[in-house]
């Protein structure tokens, strides 16, 4: 294929310590501590599927931490965020609790969408999470409305549509970007490039690997960057939103990553049907979150037992909620038929 | 005789459709990977080669439409939609253009494209992917439709789909593919010969069944036997175009009807049925009135309590049988 991402589609290149420069040391602290939040939440879910207490199709980002951490600390609750099947980060970093995301993904009636959607049906609306559903770019639409909403409101609201390199590949996602661009709407496209479709490389699926070629063929600026690269991203995702917000109309933003585990499920040496042996190994030291981590060490913001007393800390919030989401009840058979429509039962 | 499950049956209508017919291919997701189609299509690929059996992009309204589009060049695409709910991004190239084709330009165009559409539910997968929108297809003039519940007929009415000069929707179902039966050897058979067939004979009630309902059904119809209940069976097969004269025969024999059916109840098929029957029936030849025994009118609830509140199984349709003898 001929590949226009170069260096960020290349498994042994960007893996040193990034590059924080004058950043606050406390925003890089807390985009650390989310990042390992989230970790370690997907962490637990997949052992919750290998052990066949999770038994709906839950979809891991391990590895794509970076962007939704990023993306999200320019957000804020009135604003609407749209995700797809992939979504536990988008949820987790823009501040949904953990504990209905855990009892959601085990079908429980605390969850964040009462137990009726598991892991692929996800919702937020206090923090601005308004869905994030499976049919691939199906959602992308729904976030150029909200973006028009916004827009109708005036109050300098933005949208962002979260979608993958496969969503591309679907019509809607064209048209969309046409809408937001001639209605210079307040939405910022981001497309999370893992370079897979479930089985499928992008080699195998378009002839060229920049998924962000599209937004200029709209005429919609776009940035390509390292999506393990926390800090860029941010900074990206600043401008951008603060431009949407502004009136400047909507901006694409495509991340490069890599997932580290299955399309669906735990495993990480078993890609339905794909072995990605090596090349999983070597995008482990392009690591999002030890890249960030390393950084912070090196510069003296962090110690490394204080490091590991935040990785304790984390994983102990973690296991408390998941205990606690395992012993929750799950919903009445009555929620079968009443929550079909706005009135319940009719 | 040869014992093979419904899975292996639809496997071999490939081959045997492949190693025949040059002009038949295959689009659809997931067909590089064992994941997508269960044990349906594997190593077709290595097979017969990535040109004939094509993996493709997330895109399902293009190639349903590049399919249509080939066909109407003298080919038989095969599109494959690992499910059914993925297939809705398709529904223009389907709906406006394959079923209508012959129609709208005076029958001298016919698009011999077939669509598999599998149905896959269960599991906690939730709303988006585990509809049966079987009923919806059936509406559409122009567009015929298959629901294979037996071994043989995963296999038998795939081949008569794929060589009908027809648009045809080809729906196979999870939940069967572990059922074995001993296959007799292929004989092709024109589509448009295919119809309602009587699986098991019972003088007390009809109980008609479209796809894994059937299996269903048959379960029943068994248990029910064991207590001295004799049913009558009849599997739908062909949901378009609907020939209900061999179920309205049969009710006519037993005056009694049930129709199961895994899609929901509104404008379903169950109701088709049952309206047909309704009409061809002479008046005063029912001893009850007709039941459908449906989903509820709910999308898919995820937990796994839940799920088993939603579906129904052969204890359901034994209860609606013995309500319906009184
Ligand atoms: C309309 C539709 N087609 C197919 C699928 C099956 N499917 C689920 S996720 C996925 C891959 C999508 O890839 P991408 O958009 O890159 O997201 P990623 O999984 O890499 O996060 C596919 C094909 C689906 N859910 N919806
Ligand atoms: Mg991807």
């Amino acid at each position: 294929m001929d590949s226009t991402l170069g260096d960020l589609a290349n498994s042994s290149a960007c893996n040193a310590p990034l590059a924080i420069g004058n950043s606050d040391p406390a925003r890089l602290l807390a985009q650390l501590r989310t990042m390992l939040l989230i970790r370690r939440a997907e962490e637990v879910i997949g052992e919750g599927v290998a052990a066949r207490q999770v038994i709906c199709p839950a979809h891991l980002g391990i590895g794509q931490e970076a962007i939704a951490v990023a993306v999200s600390e320019h957000l804020r609750g009135s604003d609407r965020v749209f995700g797809g099947h992939r979504s536990h980060a988008h949820y987790l970093a823009l501040g949904g609790d953990l504990y209905p995301l855990l009892a959601e993904v085990l079908g429980k009636e605390a969850g964040c969408s009462r137990g009726m959607g598991g892991s692929m049906h996800l919702y937020a609306a206090d923090k601005g999470l308004l869905g994030t559903v499976p049919i691939v770019a199906g959602t992308v639409p729904l976030a150029v409305g909200a973006a028009l909403a916004a827009k109708k409101d005036g109050r300098g609201d933005v949208a962002v549509a979260y979608f993958g390199d496969g969503a591309s590949e679907e019509g809607v996602i064209h048209e969309s970007l046409n809408l937001a661009a001639v209605w210079k709407l307040p939405i910022l496209f981001v497309c999370e490039n893992n370079l897979f479709s479930s089985h499928l490389h992008i080699s195998l699926r378009q002839p060229t690997d920049r998924i962000a070629r599209f937004a200029d063929g709209h005429r919609i600026p776009a940035v390509t960057l390292d999506g393990n690269d926390v800090v860029a991203v941010s900074r990206a995702a600043e401008d951008m939103i603060a431009g949407a917000r502004g009136g400047a109309g909507p901006g694409f933003l495509e991340a490069v990553t890599y997932r580290w585990r299955g399309h669906v499920g735990h495993r990480e040496d078993e890609d339905v049907g794909v072995d990605r042996g090596a090349d999983l190994h070597l995008w482990k030291a392009r690591d999002p979150v030890r890249r960030l981590a390393d950084a912070l060490i090196a510069g003296k913001m962090l110690s490394s037992d204080a490091y590991s007393a935040l990785q304790a800390d984390v994983d102990a919030e973690v296991m408390e909620a998941w205990r606690r989401a395992r012993a929750a009840p799950y919903p009445p058979e009555s929620h079968l038929l009443d929550r079909v429509y706005a009135e319940a039962g009719r | 005789m040869n014992r093979t499950s419904y899975g292996a049956a639809i496997r071999e209508a490939f081959v045997y459709l492949l190693d025949h017919h040059p002009e038949v291919f295959v689009i659809g997701q997931g067909l590089w990977a064992k994941w997508y189609v269960g044990n349906t299509m594997t190593d077709l690929d290595k097979l017969y080669g990535p040109e004939r059996i094509m993996d493709s992009p997330v895109s399902e309204q293009a190639c349903t439409g590049a399919a249509v589009g080939a066909s109407l060049c003298g080919y038989r695409p095969i599109v494959v939609h690992p499910r059914m709910d993925f297939m809705l991004y398709a529904m223009d190239a389907l709906v406006n253009q394959a079923a209508k084709w012959s129609h709208m330009l005076g029958g001298q165009a016919h698009p011999a494209v077939t669509v598999r559409a599998i149905i896959n539910r269960g599991g906690e997968q939730g709303a988006q992917h585990s509809q049966a929108l079987h009923a919806w297809f059936a509406h559409v003039p122009g567009l015929r439709v298959v629901m294979p519940a037996t071994p043989r007929d995963a296999r038998d009415l795939l081949i008569s789909a794929v060589l009908c000069d027809d648009p045809v929707l080809y729906i196979d179902d999870r939940w069967l593919y572990e059922w074995e039966e001993d296959l007799p050897p292929i004989v092709e058979s024109p589509l448009e010969r295919e119809g309602p067939r009587i699986l098991r004979s019972g003088g007390e009630l009809t109980l008609v069944g479209v796809g894994y309902s059937t299996r269903l059904c048959l379960q029943a119809a068994q248990s029910l036997a064991t207590k001295g209940i004799q049913v009558e069976v009849i599997d739908l097969r062909v949901l378009n175009p609907l020939d209900p004269f061999t179920i309205v025969a049969s009710v006519k024999r037993t005056g009694r009807l049930l129709v199961v059916d895994g899609g929901w109840r509104t404008c379903g098929m169950a109701g088709e049925i049952i309206a047909c029957v309704s009409e061809n029936l002479p008046l005063g030849m029912l001893k009850q009135s007709p039941r459908r025994l449906t989903l509820p009118d709910a999308p898919a609830p995820t937990s796994a309590p839940l799920e088993r509140a939603y579906y129904f199984g052969e204890s359901e349709i034994i209860q609606a049988v013995r309500a319906l003898l009184g």
